[in-house]
């Protein structure tokens, strides 16, 4: 993994440099853009939002919004904020982002050092099973879920994003182990070791980008999904975007826009601070993992 | 027989309130109200149930109207889980009725007398083969006109009573320098003003025939593209910037003078009181130019999921407290819809609501009580929406007033 | 012989150990994944409504969903939405990747920056960008504002340029993650074939032309992928930017599968909707991975 750091040998000369400069920097204000209306509105007092100029920095500066949508903004009958629904995400999502991911891992595993018979189309099943439209498994999956006993928990939920997420986590898992060299594994098999020795002593050790990439996928569509999160959980597991939604979607009443900008910066808050701590590693794990095989 | 059938049922009852009490059994609800006043309303159910000693297990999901909650309850309902009380509106209720999911409420119904003081059109909304399966909470109607009285005033138009009267206040007003209509341009909404323009030029009994009865010649009359005309006319006095638009942003243009006039439900009213304007005095609530005496309403209620054969204690007191006349007045004070029962006393509600409670009485008397079809109690979900269709395809130019008709026809007959 | 025995039933049990080990995730596939697949192509021909019902009704509803013209629209617009996201996502991604591939100062500032779009999700960001392109409140505004009077961007209101509003947001969200992607795989090209074509005296843009572009072409398919999944699963963006609108002029197939299943009551013909997506993807996508994955062997 140590070409991740390697520069390119090409050459630039200081007038295109300079210009690459200013594309680059135009796209990073074209990307922040959204977020600026978003930080800049959440602390405004709402009656500067409605007088107009989205884009001005705010005359009066107030954290009032950030506490309201945390603690108590209306989201349901009571008015509790988001607090209880950001715990409930959390409980969600880390369990099922770790069972994706760890299933995704040995799926890798067996399916590039293991082969066996048809293991080819087992993965070509596993990677068209990404593309299923999620309207269609709704019912199915709630007769599913309701069968085992699972409907309307947490663990029902996760069991959701888990299967329809390790068709990527073994993508990902696959094409990284695809260049890790057989012949240590071979040499291992001759010393004894099993088929847990060898992943654990051996793969593992030098997983860790591509399980960045896993994990940041993961966590990342599993913390934004709504349709599974609103349909599949029970009252008091609901996650955090059903709260957003509702907070938001109240189609009576003032629209407190700045509380509403304030609760959607909180409910990215872990995403955003999963990319920017992990972000170094994406571009690594991704290298070797998803684009090389 | 009938005496003794309640006596066993009263009896049950009390057996499974004192069983639960100790477990302390809850009503789940789902429901998409979710903002603040909508909310505190639905609160006062809350507490009355809590003085009960029943839990109250929130359950909302905002977003579309209602349908995103549609979607989750479809997903409960697959799943075993049904939730006990679920927010529902006209054919979904039905539609709910006669798959066999909701509990039979005729023991409290028949104990509190709903079916004395529900009017007909209601009921018809409420009961599936003759079983109370929902709790109506209130009647809204939506053939309103809202205006700016200053506005107005400033350029001296009267409240139009007819079509013609209304076209030329409209273009008062566009010579003025005032957008005519506020209104946003969302399928439901240009429905919504569909409705009661088909209204003013079908008349009643067109109405019921071309939405409610679904017959192909009236949906492809002469009649049908003159109310299409008409629409092209509320287009072109709507500002450039309308589409997409959220209702109550439309509201806040005629609060704010920039427009004269919205036509929307009842539940505008809401947000004129929030930026405490007097009804009368600073807006002016009146029916559609032309359907003076008609009423298309629609009404939230709450359907009661089977829980297992029985109506459990619960859900019979979730029932009764929906129906009792004091939350019906406290609640539709603050919605600004009507109370669903017509004996509630009208002390408490402003003059819009006052003058909502006298025509919904009347307009049930006299036989002028339609469900509306922009919010699915004509007709059912499939049709509604392939009209909708073809409204807002129309009123954003994509059909002429003919096409619009042959559109019509053929979408209603794909739906059905 | 028992120890021969015993080694035999260690070897059989470490042949079947990776059996074992993949069969969970097998099983969850073949049920969660393909059998509600057929299911909803089962659903397909019958008359389901409200909730699934068994009813036969054979090609009705297929024959019904050709006759809407609401569901042409959906795939015109798809037509257009995937190909110039597609196209640009990866023109913007892989311009950016080469740029900031050049030492660039700042990177690790630049790159989170361009990331960080993939982590919101549309519920979030679609208020912010409505607001943006909404000629009253956003980007026409503040133009007239600061005194360019004559500046004109009603894309958002028109139906004819609504999707193109939809392409932008779209891009927004996913070119820096395709960036990311192809920025991976120029850090892995070998630096030594490039220095001794630049012996050669090739200029800059031959070196890329010839050699560093063909290179990525892994990367060139990673990405084609993961922008064909997303676009075809674009549901919320719509949603939250136009609800369809204007009219129902930026309705994709899969708010329109979500409709008709869901609001319209006409679970049959969400059903064939579905079917039909489902055949084309499956159309583009196994050539695909059948030569991918054979090549691999």
């Amino acid at each position: 993994m140590s070409v991740a750091s390697q520069d390119t040998a090409i050459r630039t000369g200081r007038v295109t440099r300079t210009l690459i400069y200013v594309v680059l920097i135009l796209f990073a204000l074209f990307y922040m853009l959204p977020l600026y209306v978003m930080v800049v509105n959440s602390v405004k007092p709402l009656s500067e939002i409605t007088g107009g100029g989205m884009m001005n920095l705010p005359r009066e500066f107030t954290l009032e919004p950030w506490f309201k949508a945390w603690s108590s903004a209306q989201i349901g009958v009571e008015p509790t904020g988001l607090s209880p629904y950001f715990w409930n995400s959390i409980k969600m999502v880390v369990p099922a982002v770790a069972i994706s991911t760890v299933l995704g891992a040995l799926n890798g595993y067996v399916l590039t050092k293991w082969r066996f018979k048809y293991d080819t189309i087992i993965f070509g099943l596993m990677l068209f099973a990404c593309f299923i439209p999620f309207q269609i498994v709704l019912i199915p999956m709630a007769r599913m879920l309701g069968l085992m006993g699972l409907a309307g928990t947490t663990w029902g939920l996760a069991l959701v994003h888990v299967v329809y997420g390790i068709g990527f986590t073994t993508l990902y898992f696959r094409n990284y182990y695809a260049v890790f060299p057989t012949e240590l594994i071979r040499a291992a098999q001759i010393d004894g070791a099993g088929f847990f020795q060898i992943f654990w002593r051996i793969l593992l050790p030098s997983s860790g980008p591509i399980a960045v990439v896993s994990i940041i996928w993961q966590f990342t569509n599993i913390w934004n999904d709504f349709l599974f999160g609103a349909s599949f959980a029970g009252a008091d597991s609901q996650p955090m975007t059903v709260a957003l939604n509702n907070l938001v979607q109240a189609s009576h009443g003032v629209k407190e826009y700045n509380v509403h900008f304030a609760g959607a910066i909180l409910a990215a808050m872990p995403t955003l601070l999963v990319y920017i701590v992990a972000g170094r590693y994406f571009v690594r794990g991704l290298m070797a993992g998803s684009v090389k095989g | 027989m009938r005496v003794l059938l309640k006596t066993k049922a009263a009896v049950v009852a009390v057996l499974m309130a004192s069983t639960t009490m100790g477990a302390a059994e809850d009503v789940e609800v789902l429901h998409w109200w979710t903002s603040g006043g909508e909310a505190a309303a639905l609160n006062v159910l809350k507490q009355d149930l809590e003085g009960q000693g029943i839990g109250w297990t929130d359950m909302p999901v905002a977003g579309g109207g209602g349908e995103q909650a549609m979607t989750v309850l479809r997903a409960r309902v697959t799943a075993g889980n049904a939730p006990t009380a679920v927010q529902g509106l006209g054919f979904d209720i039905l539609d709910w009725g006669n798959q066999g999911s909701l509990a039979n409420l005729n023991d409290v119904a028949a104990k509190e007398g709903w079916d004395d003081v529900v009017p007909d059109a209601l009921k018809s909304f409420a009961k599936v083969d003759g079983k109370w399966v929902s709790a109506p909470v209130n009647v809204h109607s939506t053939n309103w006109v809202w205006a700016n009285k200053a506005v107005l005033d400033a350029n001296g138009i009267a409240v139009p009573t007819s079509w013609e009267e209304f076209t030329a206040a409209l273009e008062t007003l566009k010579a003025a320098g005032v957008t005519p209509i506020a209104h946003g341009g969302q399928a439901w909404q240009d429905a919504t003003v569909f409705d009661a323009v088909a209204m003013s030029v079908l008349g009643p009994d067109g109405y019921k025939a071309a939405f409610i009865d679904l017959d192909e010649e009236t949906l492809g009359s002469d009649g049908m593209k003159e109310a299409f005309d008409r629409m092209a006319v509320i287009r072109a006095n709507v500002d450039d910037n309308f589409s997409g638009r959220d209702w109550n942003l439309a509201t806040a243009m005629v609060i704010n003078g920039e427009a004269g006039f919205q036509m929307m439900g009842d539940w505008a009213k809401g947000e004129f009181l929030n930026a405490d304007k007097v009804p009368g005095e600073d807006f002016l609530c009146f029916r559609f130019p032309g359907t003076a005496d008609q009423v298309t309403f629609n009404a939230d209620q709450f359907m009661m999921f089977d829980q297992g054969g029985a109506v459990s204690a619960e859900q019979a007191a979730l029932a009764s407290a929906i129906l009792s006349p004091s939350f019906q007045s406290a609640f539709n004070v603050v919605k600004g819809s009507v109370p669903a029962r017509t004996d509630v006393s009208d002390a408490d509600f402003d003059a819009c609501g006052k003058q909502g409670m006298k025509d919904l009485a009347a307009a049930a008397a006299s036989g002028n009580l339609f469900g509306s079809m922009a919010h699915g109690h004509a007709a059912p979900a499939s049709v509604k929406n392939a009209i909708y269709d073809v409204v807002t395809a129309h009123f954003n130019g994509e059909y002429d007033s003919e096409t619009a008709v042959e559109e019509l026809v053929d979408a209603v007959s794909i739906a059905k | 012989m028992a120890h021969t025995a015993d080694a035999d039933f260690k070897t059989r049990l470490q042949n079947w150990i990776p059996k074992l080990v993949l069969s969970p995730s097998i099983a969850m596939m073949l049920v969660f994944v393909y059998g509600f697949i057929l299911f909803s192509v089962y659903l397909s021909f019958t008359d389901s409504r409200l909730l699934p019902s068994y009813g036969w009704v054979g090609l009705e509803n297929y024959s019904k969903l050709w006759r809407l013209s609401h569901w042409e629209v959906s795939l015109k617009n798809m037509g257009i939405f995937a190909g110039l996201y597609i196209v640009i996502c990866t023109s913007i991604g892989l311009g950016l990747a080469i740029f900031l591939d050049q030492k660039i100062r700042g990177e690790g500032l630049l790159r989170p920056i361009y990331l960080y779009p993939m982590a919101l999700s549309f519920i979030v960001t679609g208020t912010a960008w409505k607001w943006f392109l909404d000629p009253g409140i956003g980007l026409e505004n503040v133009m007239h504002t600061w005194g360019w009077e004559s500046f004109e961007f009603n894309w958002i209101k028109d139906r004819n340029f609504a999707i193109y509003t939809v392409v932008l947001a779209a891009v927004w969200q996913t070119s820096g993650f395709v960036m990311a992607m192809f920025l991976a795989g120029l850090r892995g090209i070998d630096n030594e074939i490039l220095k001794a074509a630049q012996m050669d005296g090739a200029s800059n843009w031959n070196l890329y032309r010839r050699i560093i572009i063909p290179q990525l072409r892994p990367a060139f398919l990673s990405a084609f992928v993961i922008l064909s999944h997303l676009a075809i699963k674009t549901f919320d963006l719509v949603i939250a930017l136009t609800g369809g609108g204007p009219g129902r002029a930026t309705e994709l197939p899969a708010t329109f599968m979500y409709s008709y299943t869901f609001t319209r009551n006409q679970m049959g013909i969400g059903a064939a909707s579905a079917t039909i997506m489902l055949m084309t993807i499956a159309a583009i996508m196994i050539p695909y991975l059948y030569s991918e994955l054979r090549e691999k062997r």
